[in-house]
């Protein structure tokens, strides 16, 4: 079945009082006809919930309020015991992200500080549901901004867009279904709609289902495409070693998207988020600590994810960013709390890597939002805007059905 | 769904009945009639005629429960509907199964105190666990998860287990966060479970005081420090509890709350925390004055003179009589029993009945128990299944003399819903958009095809942990019961496609069709 058929089924699924979800975003099928020759090219989309202390990733160290604002939790500069591993002369790398340390040297890791959506909100919730959405200060856009984009590109697979999430997250919701796989062991296991006598059962009773229908479909096509994969593969299959393991880990999801996207070319979007651990209020630690922790966690499984992606890394954007960023001075509990501005990630081949992008205009009271937050002056949609234009071709209008009523503003050179 | 059958063949019948009576000439009695029953509908909206009793029937077990067992349906014929609910809602009027009393002793960790829990099973080196005559392999996070399960399976007080996962997830604590792990199954005992039909009021005290909740949103450390203080430094709260007792327990987010309000509300719940912060040797909840910030305060337009704990109670007591809180746990209990979207005209009803009665949750539910909207054919069978609903569900309609649900334990944290496990505070949805997925809809049907097999070990007493289970006798589901239990709430294409599939597959079959995934 062809997807622009699903569409079909999900449009005529309105009168249905509960198919809401499916339908509201509504990309015309003729959409997908987009001729651009964009297939090869595979953004993945890595969000760490619970907003990430973004000024303790990318660390101003030349700034002194940095280190007045943050007397226990401050990475030291470069060069001291524990100190940040040097960037640029003005920033400092996290020690626990050396893992990428040689990414930065090639220069295929970048950042755009300062950077998130520009709706101010210190939930957790609508802050993220913000950047899912792509619509800031509109909680009501019910579609993720993933979909959208999936509606717009010719690639019309079951696996076009994957998630490794054990639920389908709200970004990649929306009028196209789309598939997702934990890294839980299931895709080695036979199940029981592998065997054509439940395939036909199930086939047959989900024929009619107005709203399931599709969605039954696309699970049951996607997980043959997927189990040929394995099926054909010899014992050392990465995907097999990743799925064995069977603990859906950050590094374990990772190990497992790459090699599913290594071997199938028509994978194009992906999205893998880490839930928790990041909303250090309390005791965030410094260069060790609690939030080192998590942050040598990311590494390793960004590490693995590059490693794993290979020959395709160099046709592949990762972009990894956090709902907002966090208090700059820290709490009287050694933490932080929410904040505003935040740092947005850049790794892959087009990358114009070894440079912090953006409108930096230090700590100084004046320069804070409300005097206490890190400013936004990167709308998260401007860097992400360019790599749809660019890194998969999509042309303006197309652009406007992803991120509705949005002008890029500053376009950032960050793409080769 | 289906109740589009009872639709069609509430016609058809009506159709018969009509051209007879037609026949008859009975016209004038009939007008006078037909007045009668529309000025009865008109007047008692609960009894719209579109629903069959049969239909009722189902709702009340999908919505006030989870799904249909073979005893429950027959309780629900025998007493009525009516009946029914109004016992469900008065849950200490309903014999819990002896049974499943039984069973739960076992879980050896749900009689104990926070205190006693941190002591016995915090971080122990292997020696200490393996002497520890307590320690018998489950964690107290592991022995929650079961008992939550078996009592969803087999509990008669089905609406009482359906308030817990409903309040547990409004008030959520993840085990995940450090000392948590050891409180989630204490903490629904001590803190939810008891309140689930009572004054908003108490759930929310009991919650802003338990362990579990000031360790997880971190008020325990919320308190001024007097030492920074006298360096003339400016002191910053913890804001974590307050804001998300604001934005998700009480009056819900863009309720017209400010930024300030949050700030002086943490400032207000500063000192509340724990008896022993260091060592933990008395997590209970106590209130330190010295950590307490004693200044004057205005909190959502009301002043609230410096003093001590009182400061709190006051401010909880505030929220708690909020309008914008009446109407958001109108909304949310809406949601949960009604529709992802529901009715302004229901939430508006319940908000008003939560207002009249200063928060009295029955209250509320019998608003809503009572409502058209809750008995709206449109709503009835539309409302799609969390894991959770579903697998439980589907082995509750098997029968199965459920003694180990750790087989559900594992589907359900495949499928994203591990049992205590939402790592953020807003708890797990019940919405369709999060929990309907390509993945998720094969997962379920390959799981209830292997339950179908008998191949789960779901009724031998769970072997101990790390080893397999005993190799078990397997026998398949009988699909008759199963179909004799659930076909009327399948539509007649399903039922048919089901008795012309092979014979082996039709328990899959039942239990796998896409009128079962709605509740």
């Amino acid at each position: 079945m062809k997807r622009r058929h699903f569409l079909h089924l999900a449009l005529t699924a309105t009168t249905s009082a509960c198919a809401a979800q499916w339908v509201n975003a509504r990309p015309t099928g003729s959409s997908r006809q987009n001729p651009a020759n964009s297939s090869s090219q595979r953004l993945i989309v890595i969000m760490l919930r619970g907003a990430v202390d973004g000024l303790n990733v990318v660390v101003p160290y030349q700034e002194a309020a940095y280190y007045q604002l943050r007397e226990t939790i401050a990475i030291p500069k470069p060069g001291q015991p524990d100190g940040a591993i040097d960037l640029d002369g003005f920033f400092g790398l996290h020690p626990a992200l050396a893992p990428l340390q040689p990414l930065w040297q090639q220069q295929s890791l970048a950042f755009v500080h300062a950077c998130g959506s520009p709706f101010f909100t210190r939930s957790h919730f609508d802050a993220q549901t913000y950047l899912e959405n792509g619509t800031p200060g509109d909680k009501s856009t019910p579609a993720g901004w993933m979909n959208r984009l999936l509606a717009v590109l010719p690639n019309s697979s079951p696996v076009a867009a994957i998630s490794v999430e054990p639920t389908l997250p709200r970004i990649l919701q929306g009028s196209i279904p789309v598939i997702n796989l934990p890294a839980n062991g299931t895709l080695l296991q036979p199940l029981p709609l592998d065997t054509p006598a439940y395939r036909d059962l199930f086939n047959q009773l989900y024929q009619d289902a107005p709203q399931l229908h599709p969605i039954y479909q696309e699970g049951r096509e996607a997980r043959q495409i997927l189990r040929r994969l394995i099926s054909a593969a010899d014992p050392e299959n990465p995907i097999l070693t990743a799925n064995e393991i069977g603990r859906p880990t950050f590094a374990n999801n990772a190990r497992q998207l790459a090699a599913l996207m290594v071997q199938e070319p028509q994978i194009q979007l992906a999205f893998m988020s880490i839930d928790g651990g990041w909303d250090t209020h309390v005791a965030q630690g410094g260069s060790t600590g609690a939030l080192a922790n998590q942050l040598r966690q990311l590494a390793e499984g960004l590490k693995v994810l590059v490693d794993g992606l290979g020959s395709i890394y160099a046709e592949t954007t990762i972009v990894v960013f956090s709902e907002f960023g966090r208090t700059v001075q820290e709490n009287l509990n050694r933490g932080t709390d929410h904040g505003y501005g935040n740092v947005l990630w850049l790794l892959g081949g087009k990358i114009r890597g070894g440079q912090v992008y953006g409108d930096w205009r230090g700590l100084a009271t004046n320069e804070l939002h409300q005097g206490r937050f890190l400013p936004i002056t990167t709308d998260f949609r401007d860097p992400l805007s360019t790599l749809l234009q660019t890194h998969l071709h999509l042309d303006r209008s197309r652009l406007s059905q992803v991120f509705p009523d949005f002008t890029p503003q500053s376009q950032l050179d960050f793409l080769s | 769904m289906w109740q589009t059958i009872w639709q069609k063949t509430w016609q058809k019948t009506w159709q018969k009945i009509w051209q007879k009576i037609w026949q008859k000439t009975w016209r004038k009695t009939l007008v006078v009639c037909l007045t009668g029953c529309c000025w009865l509908c008109w007047n008692q909206p609960s009894l719209a005629a579109t629903l069959s009793n049969e239909a009722k029937v189902f709702h009340v077990l999908n919505r006030l429960g989870f799904g249909a067992s073979p005893s429950s349906l027959e309780q629900v014929r025998s007493i009525g509907v009516e009946a029914y609910i109004q016992a469900q809602l008065h849950p200490s009027s309903i014999p819990e199964s002896a049974i499943l009393i039984d069973r739960l002793q076992q879980f050896e960790t749900l009689q104990l105190s926070p205190t006693e829990l941190l002591q016995q099973y915090r971080v122990l080196p292997t020696e200490v666990v393996e002497s520890n005559a307590n320690f018998k392999g489950l964690t107290p996070l592991d022995q929650a998860t079961q008992a939550k399960l078996l009592r969803a399976i087999s509990s008669p007080r089905q609406l009482e287990e359906v308030m817990v996962d409903f309040w547990y997830n409004h008030f959520n604590v993840a085990s995940d966060k450090g000392l948590a792990r050891y409180w989630v199954g204490v903490y629904e005992r001590d803190a939810i479970r008891p309140y689930v039909f009572g004054k908003f009021r108490d759930l929310l005290g009991a919650t802003a005081k338990h362990p579990a909740m000031l360790f997880y949103l971190d008020n325990w450390v919320n308190g001024i420090s007097p030492r920074a203080a006298r360096r003339g430094e400016l002191d910053e709260v913890n804001e974590n509890y307050a804001r998300e007792v604001m934005e998700l327990h009480t009056m819900g987010v863009g309720s017209g709350y400010t930024e300030q309000d949050v700030i002086t509300l943490a400032r207000i719940f500063t000192g509340w925390g724990f008896c022993q912060p260091r060592q933990f040797e008395d997590p209970n909840f106590c209130f330190n004055p010295k950590r307490h910030d004693p200044s004057n305060k205005i909190f959502l337009g009301t002043s609230i003179p410096g003093g001590g704990m009182e400061e709190g109670e006051r401010a909880l007591d505030i929220l708690a009589r909020h309008p914008a809180t009446a109407r958001y746990i109108s909304d949310r209990l809406a949601q949960y029993f009604v529709a992802d979207r529901p009715p302004e005209s229901l939430v508006n009803r319940m908000a008003q009945t939560f207002q009249d009665t200063n928060g009295e949750i029955r209250a509320v539910l019998n608003t809503l128990f009572d409502s058209p909207e809750f008995w709206d054919p449109q709503v009835v069978g539309h409302k799609f299944k969390s894991p959770y609903q579903f697998m439980v569900a589907a082995v509750r309609s098997s029968g199965m003399d459920v003694k180990n649900a750790r087989p559900i334990g594992s589907i359900l944290q495949q499928l994203g819903m591990r049992l205590y496990g939402c790592p953020s505070p807003d708890g797990y949805k019940n919405t369709q958009d999060v929990w309907l997925s390509p993945y998720a809809i094969t997962r379920r049907l390959d799981w209830v095809a292997v339950l179908a097999t008998g191949r789960l070990p779901l009724t031998v007493d769970p072997p101990p942990l790390g080893e397999r289970a005993t190799r078990i006798e397997r026998t398949p589901l009988a699909y008759q019961p199963l179909l004799d239990l659930l076909g009327s709430t399948l539509s007649t294409e399903t039922q048919q496609l089901i008795e012309a599939s092979p014979p082996r597959l039709r328990a899959a079959a039942v239990l796998g069709s896409p009128e079962l995934m709605y509740r």
